[in-house]
């Protein structure tokens, strides 16, 4: 099926969640009047994203009245949104929920929390346990947060567990100004989009988020990727934006006729060598 | 080099983005800096107009009766170029009026205080026109600490400081500050004939092929030796970085309670905004 994909490309406020709720929402209105089907917001979208120790003044409950009042929204357009998510037993994660229809459809916690150069996620947060795909109108999908995209496996599981829409959630700060035309970061983001939906015949949808934190600057640069690997719409660089992609749904048929690698890959094999590998480790 | 070369437009878009973002989010819609004269000063001067228009932008060039009458020519000329609001202060009667208490005071003394009076100026008027102080220090200076704690370095923002002395000549090119500006030696214009270089013992240039690399790229000694550069060199600069951290950290604090300021109390700057 054919549908239209809007990315959020917004300028959260550091720890505000009011107004990054009104943001939220004002982004899925427009959307909902724009004629999109699902609204995909970056990482952190409720929250901002260097916090520290605000994480847990703006950690959310799942049954919050901030996620109830999304759920609503999402009785007219599927939303993917990131927040801080405070468990029953009091952990911090770095979250993304999905919301369809009224429910929430999938919650991810960040699995790859960065702790090096600029980042101290894993100081501040713990660490999500399991990367799941899970079912939508648009078919099988599977959120990323950031970091979680840049270790292989992730997508990989996510592809394997049968999704073919990979929605990635990022607030990635700009940095490596050379003598290139883009942002060193910007560059190896785009690499990394363009070349995971083509190794897994998937659409990629990557939300970035815009403005600066204490000297950081986001770059967004949202994108939709074609499973063929081609770059189909993009924001602008450093700017607020909201880009309206048409995703062709036969696209991803054809591209998966033309060339059947996910068919084709060995689960079996990948699984057995994996646990060979871990058994030698311990050796 | 290849690191040191700037896409100068791309930098631009950013350092212009960071003083608007930066300085509507504190609530306020006006910077304010001092002009020396300098190619540091003149471009946060052009990155700023740029960013809030040429009437939001506040300039003090503050001469003592020693500084070389050219600096407040070219303060004045960037001043006009952009269309920014421009003052003199004299600063002669505030530190001739102190140092009479200590005549034998050396130059460093002098010039320390010079730079901190410059400082008091720029916070009053901050208060006085409701705007940010903007930050002049390139990355060069801030790692060899070339710069007067709480004096010139003192700032709420700084656009520059994460660009080396080349990439501030590269960037003064392409937005257009003055060709005199920007050729001429720099100087601190502490006394007559003054140049940075000479104080310093190496030229910016030299210094930032080696901070690019001891920084940016973390090469070690070895690695430094390797692609060409001077043993004496490096250790005389890496002892200028180490030496100088201090001033690019707050004070430290003596730890006693759970939560202390900065080490377990920790939140962004731009936190609630």
């Amino acid at each position: 099926m054919d549908f239209t994909v809007a990315l959020a490309q917004i300028k959260p406020k550091l720890g505000c969640l009011d107004d990054n709720m009104a943001l939220a929402e004002a982004a899925i209105e427009k959307g909902i009047a724009a004629g999109a089907d699902l609204v995909v917001f970056p990482e952190l979208a409720l929250t901002g994203y260097f916090l520290k120790d605000l994480v847990p003044e703006v950690a959310l409950r799942l049954d919050s009245p901030q996620i109830e009042r999304l759920k609503k929204l999402s009785e007219r357009i599927s939303i993917a949104i990131g927040f801080v998510e405070v468990s029953a037993d009091f952990r911090f994660f770095n979250s993304a929920v999905y919301l369809e229809d009224g429910e929430i459809r999938h919650v991810h916690r960040k699995v790859y929390l960065p702790t090096y150069g600029l980042f101290d996620e894993q100081r501040y947060m713990a660490r999500g346990e399991r990367f799941r795909a899970f079912d939508t109108r648009f078919g099988r999908i599977g959120m990323l947060i950031c970091e979680d995209m840049w270790h292989l496996s992730a997508p990989y599981i996510l592809a394997m567990d049968g999704a073919m829409t990979l929605i990635c959630l990022s607030s990635s700060p700009g940095r490596g100004v050379t003598e290139s035309e883009g942002l060193g970061s910007a560059a190896a983001w785009q690499k990394l989009t363009t070349t995971t939906a083509m190794f897994l015949n998937c659409r990629v949808f990557y939300c970035n988020r815009v403005g600066y934190e204490d000297g950081i600057n986001f770059w967004g640069g949202s994108e939709a990727i074609s499973p063929s690997g081609e770059m189909t719409d993009r924001g602008a660089i450093l700017e607020e934006d909201f880009v309206l992609a048409k995703v062709d749904g036969g696209a991803l048929r054809r591209e998966r006729i033309f060339s059947p690698m996910m068919r084709d890959e060995n689960l079996a094999i990948t699984v057995k060598e994996l646990k060979r590998i871990d058994r030698e480790k311990d050796c | 080099m290849g690191g040191l070369t700037v896409n100068t437009k791309l930098l631009r878009q950013i350092l212009v983005g960071f003083v608007r973002d930066e300085v509507y989010k504190v609530g306020v819609r006006k910077g304010v800096l001092g002009l020396s004269g300098g190619i540091d000063s003149a471009l946060v001067a052009y990155i700023a107009a740029e960013a809030l228009g040429p009437e939001n932008v506040h300039a003090y060039c503050m001469p003592y009766r020693t500084s070389n009458p050219e600096s407040e020519a070219h303060a004045r000329l960037v001043a006009e170029s952009l269309g920014i609001n421009f003052k003199v202060i004299e600063i002669t009667p505030m530190i001739d009026a102190y140092f009479s208490q200590t005549p034998d005071a050396d130059n460093m003394r002098r010039g320390n205080k010079m730079a901190r009076e410059r400082m008091t100026i720029l916070y009053d008027h901050s208060a006085a026109v409701g705007g940010l102080v903007l930050g002049t220090s390139n990355k060069t200076e801030l790692l060899l600490g070339y710069g007067t704690l709480h004096g010139d370095m003192a700032s709420a923002l700084n656009p520059i400081g994460d660009i080396y002395k080349s990439q501030v000549w590269a960037l003064s090119e392409a937005m257009g500050v003055p060709s005199e500006v920007i050729e001429k030696k720099p100087s601190a214009d502490l006394w007559a004939g003054q140049t940075d270089e000479q104080e310093l013992g190496f030229t910016y240039r030299e210094a930032d092929e080696l901070l690019y690399r001891m920084v940016d790229q973390r090469m070690s000694r070895e690695e430094l030796i390797a692609a060409g550069f001077d043993a004496a060199f490096i250790d005389n600069v890496a002892r200028k970085v180490q030496g100088s951290h201090f001033k690019r950290r707050l004070p430290i604090i003596a730890k006693v309670s759970n939560r202390t300021i900065d080490r377990d109390f920790r939140y962004a700057r731009d936190w609630g905004k």
